[in-house]
């Protein structure tokens, strides 16, 4: 680390991390319950994918045990997860890197 | 039973063909939904958390701020949902909104019949055959089972 960088000002701890140019991704994870059926409608009804894109998003997660299935800022994601939770899904979101 | 239990109708609505049986079950379907949701304990019950799961992995801020933010949302979107399936027992058509409604009750109640007894994607009715028949299990699996059944075919109708 060079000497010469700016000294770093503490910041409240449990302030939000202000990271603008880190979006986020919403996960669907794999679960025994949700129908695949039911899985496909969701993620047509809430995103507007087609039919093909939420099937090919629901054999993602049934097969390899997750999918992204939308990003974009903070805010976004929290409403979209709540969305999902909503609807039975078993969401998750995290910074995208 | 022979053909869909639900189908779209040319008005918009849903026609409903359910044998007095299936009414039965499904009037009792609403009342367990909100009896866990009012009186169950979410730290303590797995199957609430499975209705109310963490929006973090690993982060605990984010995981009580969406809890602060979200959780009245949702329980309070998940009682209504249970309230009208419970008004609409026994129609023999419902509107979109109310058909929503039910699937949202029945997928719900599937999700903590499904936590309840670990279910997995092989589980079927012989993991239960050997349990006494009056064994609380089966009645569930059962419920569980006519839930599915009943649910793919709202989905069928509300995408075709």
């Amino acid at each position: 680390m060079a000497s010469t960088a700016p000294v770093e000002v503490d910041r409240p701890t449990g302030e939000r991390d202000v990271e603008p140019d880190v979006p986020w991704v919403v996960i669907v994870w794999n679960d025994p319950i949700n129908l695949m059926s039911y899985v496909v409608w969701v993620f047509q009804k809430l995103f507007g994918y087609s039919r093909e894109k939420a099937t090919k998003l629901m054999l993602d997660v049934h097969h390899k045990g997750k999918a992204v299935v939308s990003h974009g800022t903070r805010e976004k994601c929290e409403h979209d997860v709540a969305r999902l939770h909503a609807h039975g899904l078993w969401a998750t979101m995290q910074r995208d890197r | 039973m022979r053909g869909p239990r639900i189908r779209r109708t040319r008005g918009g609505g849903f026609a409903l063909r359910l044998p007095a049986a299936e009414r039965e079950l499904l009037r009792a379907v609403p009342a367990e939904l909100r009896r866990l949701l009012t009186e169950g304990d979410p730290t303590a019950d797995p199957a609430l958390r499975r209705l109310f799961p963490p929006a973090s992995l690993d982060d605990e801020g984010l995981r009580a701020e969406f809890e602060r933010l979200t959780r009245d949302e949702l329980l309070a979107g998940r009682l209504a949902a249970a309230e009208t399936m419970a008004r609409t027992a026994d129609a023999e058509r419902l509107s979109e909104d109310e058909l929503l409604a039910w699937l949202g009750t029945v997928n719900d109640v599937r999700l903590v019949l499904g936590t309840r007894l670990d279910v997995t994607e092989e589980t079927s009715f012989e993991d239960f055959a050997a349990l006494p028949p009056d064994d609380e299990r089966v009645r569930m699996y059962a419920l569980y089972a006519y839930l599915t059944v009943l649910e793919d075919q709202m989905v069928e109708a509300l995408a075709g």
